[in-house]
């Protein structure tokens, strides 16, 4: 046996560390079938650990330890994760054989080598049995691939990379629709700054021509001065004229920037996931889409305007100062250098100071859009002054590190305009020394003064847009994160249209997890087109993480979703949500009509039609007593109605879009036992030939139900109709009975006199 | 009789309770992992019922407390970071490089939400995999790590 036959049997991908080391462990003939690389050891340290499946043995190396195991009936592996670290233990009927940890990264490829595990023992129990190798299917989420392509393109993610820097430049996508209005800007910007380097130039013929020659005897004649009088004012007219343009333009197209910006991160936090709503604080969000914006928006329409005619002023001040004497010139250029490797020093942590600034503002925000919404419960627990001292706090922290900037900042400022100072004492010096050797004029001098006074004031502004320039380029950063966060409920590449839903649905190996916690493992479940399902489960059974997955407010981690043979993901989203009428616990209003509200799923809807599905939902009778029938307005959150009748706008709402599939999440359990019947009878309405998912607490409002599931703990337990549950005495018979005690004391207790 | 522990030949920790009933498979779970690790421990049941609670572990004969402890450090995982490496990028979601009591490793912080303020300088960072990395004081940190972390928070 050579080695070198040994290396060509090995898996390409397998790393170059591992290659001499197991193709000496190997038997002739025989092939590595799976490998995994686990990244931790037995005390959770961080180590790379290798686990090799072949078709005979498994083989482990530790460090520089091989094991192995022959592959025997009985033998099996137990899988389980906590807190992100996953274990794959070895066992056999007797015992434990071994464990391997690896972190969650990890987790597809150690459950693949499982599966493959258990297909070859089954293989050796059963020679003549057929376990089908599933070559074919997604190893993560079981969907059939593509028949020349290895990834699925479902469950193929590319794992989000960090935007590029430069985020202000990023925003010339935003510009781009301007960008004809931008360049007139820009040659107005450059007319403008020209016309109002004319006025110091026209001091120099003013000086030599007509004061100096004054002041040695020739008097001043009008002839001579009217013409440099009215070009000055012509200049300043001319600039004034040219100004207005440019800045009129601009800002009217920086404003639009802003509100195009504005608009796109909306649409795009609404194109997002509810796991994204969940992960973020309202607050941060509502002052980045606010007030970043807003920031933005200035920054575009008056700094970097000021900014672009600064540079412009400086570039030609130059110029016109290096024509007339560049001597001169240089002298007056000389704090330029010092004055630009002080603005980059100062800008990075200047920046990172703004950056940060601007979170703790979040955090400020971030107090008020709890403490508002939860007022209730704060006043309830007379908790104002936890929630002052909290908010306090908060605006402390936001002190403290405006603070810190405003150090850095506050010694910024003065010194450009000390630096400035000098220059201009050395621009005398020298001037003076060079009219004393008769090498200018006064004229030449008195511009000079004259050009760059106004050169180091714009410098001055300059450097004190070096703030307004950090402070936009983090507001821009922060919308860009919000922009760049591709949604984890993605479009399909290639969207599957389905003409007509029948309403089948089937769950093939669904899991899911949030975080490092697994909410579901291992879901099965086909229900067919019409039929009524009821979930039944303790809370936390994983009951409403199911409906969510077959709304696709997630995606699944694990395993698949078919409607109709097609899975979700390659529907596209909102077309797939159109055939789903969903009813929650509690309903939510939006602030508008009744009318607006049950329509709310489908604008275009007739009177009619309206009229039709609150009659259905029998809330056409209440919505007739309220003082402007359908035209009523509901508030923010609908409080001028009680919990039944929001209820059932909210099922005419879910009727009116006529959906194959409907899902009521716990749609009865907020209202008393009256209600509950009014409302019972609404969805009877509802059900009617739809696939129907319901969820309820209590038991009973589930009779009519084709099949009831029983969810324990993320996984299903128990299928069947009523009858056959209660007649097995398991998961169900035992809630039944729970409910059915609970039932009969609140009966005897309130027949108590 | 007072409960005592076991470990049988599948590794499963076996609580033998004080009627003497015997319950594989039990877990053992601190109540306050982050604030008070020393309060509060509970056994749980494979089932997930609570069969058992400690205040404090000290109730425990010595080799059940041993086992108890071995179990302890195999459930939790929470690599204290020792130092920071490097970053790919100051923006999220990025890798960072870092060095822990556990070894090196590298993760993605999804976004600065991630990481959260424990009391006083501690931190906790999770990562996009949902494993949590611990910054005990982040005062205590070199000064080239401190920085990074500084650009985040």
């Amino acid at each position: 046996m050579t080695r070198a036959t040994d290396d060509r049997l090995l898996p390409d991908d397998l790393p170059q560390a591992w290659r001499s080391g197991l193709a000496a462990q190997l038997q002739p003939g025989e092939a590595v079938q799976v490998w995994l690389q686990t990244d931790l050891d037995d005390r959770l340290h961080f180590a790379t650990n290798l686990l090799v499946l072949t078709d005979r043995r498994l083989l482990a190396c530790a460090g520089e330890q091989w094991r192995c195991w022959p592959l025997a009936t009985g033998q099996h592996f137990q899988h389980h994760d906590h807190a992100g670290v996953g274990t794959l233990a070895l066992h056999d009927s007797e015992r434990r054989l071994a464990t391997w940890r690896y972190t969650l990264a990890l987790n597809t490829e150690a459950l693949r080598l499982a599966d493959q595990h258990t297909r070859q023992v089954e293989r050796l129990a059963h020679p003549d049995h057929v376990v089908e190798d599933e070559d074919g299917l997604c190893p993560r989420c079981k969907a059939p691939l593509p028949p020349d392509d290895d990834e699925c393109p479902l469950c193929e993610r590319s794992t989000p990379r960090p935007p590029s820097t430069w985020a202000l430049l990023r925003l010339w996508r935003f510009a781009r629709p301007y960008r004809g209005r931008l360049l007139a800007g820009f040659l107005l910007t450059l007319a403008s700054t020209a016309a109002n380097l004319v006025p110091p130039y026209l001091t120099i013929p003013l000086m030599d021509k007509v004061l100096i020659p004054h002041q040695t005897g020739t008097p001043i004649t009008v002839e001579a001065v009217w013409p440099y009088l009215a070009g000055l004012l012509g200049a300043a007219l001319v600039a004034w004229a040219l100004g207005w343009a440019r800045t009129y333009i601009l800002a009217r197209v920086s404003e639009r920037i802003g509100a195009d910006l504005r608009t796109t991160t909306f649409n795009h936090l609404m194109g997002q996931s509810l796991e994204y709503f969940g992960g973020k604080r309202t607050g941060d969000l509502m002052a980045r889409i606010g007030a970043e914006t807003d920031r933005i928006n200035v920054f575009l329409s008056l700094h970097l305007l000021d900014f672009a005619t600064d540079v412009l002023m400086l570039f030609m001040t130059a110029v016109v100062l290096f024509s007339i004497n560049p001597w001169l010139a240089l002298v007056t250029l000389l704090p330029l250098p010092v004055i630009a490797w002080m603005i980059h020093t100062v800008r990075d942590r200047l920046r990172t100071g703004f950056e940060k600034v601007d979170r703790i503002w979040g955090e400020v925000t971030n107090v008020l859009a709890d403490t508002i919404p939860g007022i209730r419960v704060v006043k309830a627990f007379a908790q104002e002054k936890r929630e002052s001292a909290r908010f306090a706090a908060a605006n402390r922290r936001n002190l403290e590190t405006n603070d810190r900037v405003n150090r850095v900042w506050s010694l910024f400022g003065p010194t450009v305009t000390l630096l400035t100072e000098v220059g201009l004492l050395f621009v005398w010096g020298f001037g003076i020394w060079q009219v004393g050797r008769d090498h200018i004029t006064v004229g030449v001098l008195t511009a000079f003064i004259a050009y760059i006074s106004r050169f180091y004031l714009r410098l001055d502004s300059m450097s004190r847009i070096v703030s307004v320039t950090q402070k936009a380029a983090a507001g821009a950063k922060r919308i860009f994160d919000i922009l760049d966060h591709g949604s984890s409920v993605p479009e399909p590449a290639r969207p599957v249209h389905l003409a007509r839903v029948e309403g089948r649905i089937e769950l093939r190996g669904v899991a899911f997890r949030y975080g490092n916690r697994a909410v579901l493992r291992g879901v099965d479940l086909d229900i067919a087109p019409g039929e009524f399902i009821g979930l039944v489960g303790h809370s936390g059974s994983g009951k409403s993480t199911l409906v969510n997955l077959i709304n696709r407010f997630y995606d699944v981690s694990g395993g698949s979703i078919r409607i109709d043979g097609t899975d979700i993901r390659a529907l596209p989203v909102a077309e797939y949500r159109r055939h789903i009428g969903l009813v929650l616990q509690e309903p939510f209003l939006f602030f508008g009509t009744i009318a607006d509200n049950i329509a709310y799923g489908k604008p275009e809807a007739t009177r009619a039609e309206i009229i039709a599905a609150a009659r259905a939902a029998h809330a056409h009778e209440f919505i007739l007593r309220l003082p402007h029938g359908y035209d009523s307005m509901v508030g923010e959150r609908g409080q001028t109605l009680s919990g039944g009748e929001r209820q059932r706008i909210s099922i005419a709402r879910a009727l009116l879009i006529d959906p194959r599939i409907l899902i009521l999440d716990e749609a009865t359990s907020s209202v008393d036992t009256a209600t509950e019947k009014e409302i019972q009878r609404a969805l009877d309405n509802l059900v009617e030939g739809r696939t129907t998912l319901a969820i309820a607490h209590r038991l009973s409002t589930l009779r009519k139900a084709d099949r009831l599931v029983v969810l324990d703990r993320g996984q299903i337990v128990e299928v069947g109709p009523h009858d056959a549950l209660m007649a097995r005495e398991g998961h169900y018979y035992r809630l039944y009975m729970a409910q059915q005690r609970l039932a009969e004391a609140d009966a005897a207790e309130g027949a108590l006199p | 009789m007072k409960i005592s522990l076991e470990r049988d030949a599948h590794g499963l920790l076996v609580l033998i309770d004080a009627a003497g009933q015997r319950h594989a498979g039990v877990q053992p779970v601190r109540a306050f992992p982050l604030s008070a690790p020393g309060e509060g421990v509970a056994l749980m049941s494979a089932d997930g019922h609570e069969l058992a609670w400690f205040d404090a572990l000290d109730a425990l004969d010595a080799t059940s407390r041993a086992l108890l402890d071995e179990e302890l450090s195999r459930r939790e995982f929470m690599p204290r970071i020792r130092s920071i490496a490097g970053v790919s990028s100051f923006s999220t979601p990025c890798d960072w490089d870092i060095v822990t009591d556990r070894g090196a490793t590298r993760f993605t912080l999804r976004s600065e939400d991630d990481i959260r303020r424990l009391d006083g300088a501690r931190l906790l960072i999770t990562d996009s995999h949902g494993i949590h990395y611990e910054v005990a004081d982040m005062k205590a940190l070199d000064r080239p790590s401190r920085r990074i972390l500084d650009r985040f928070l």
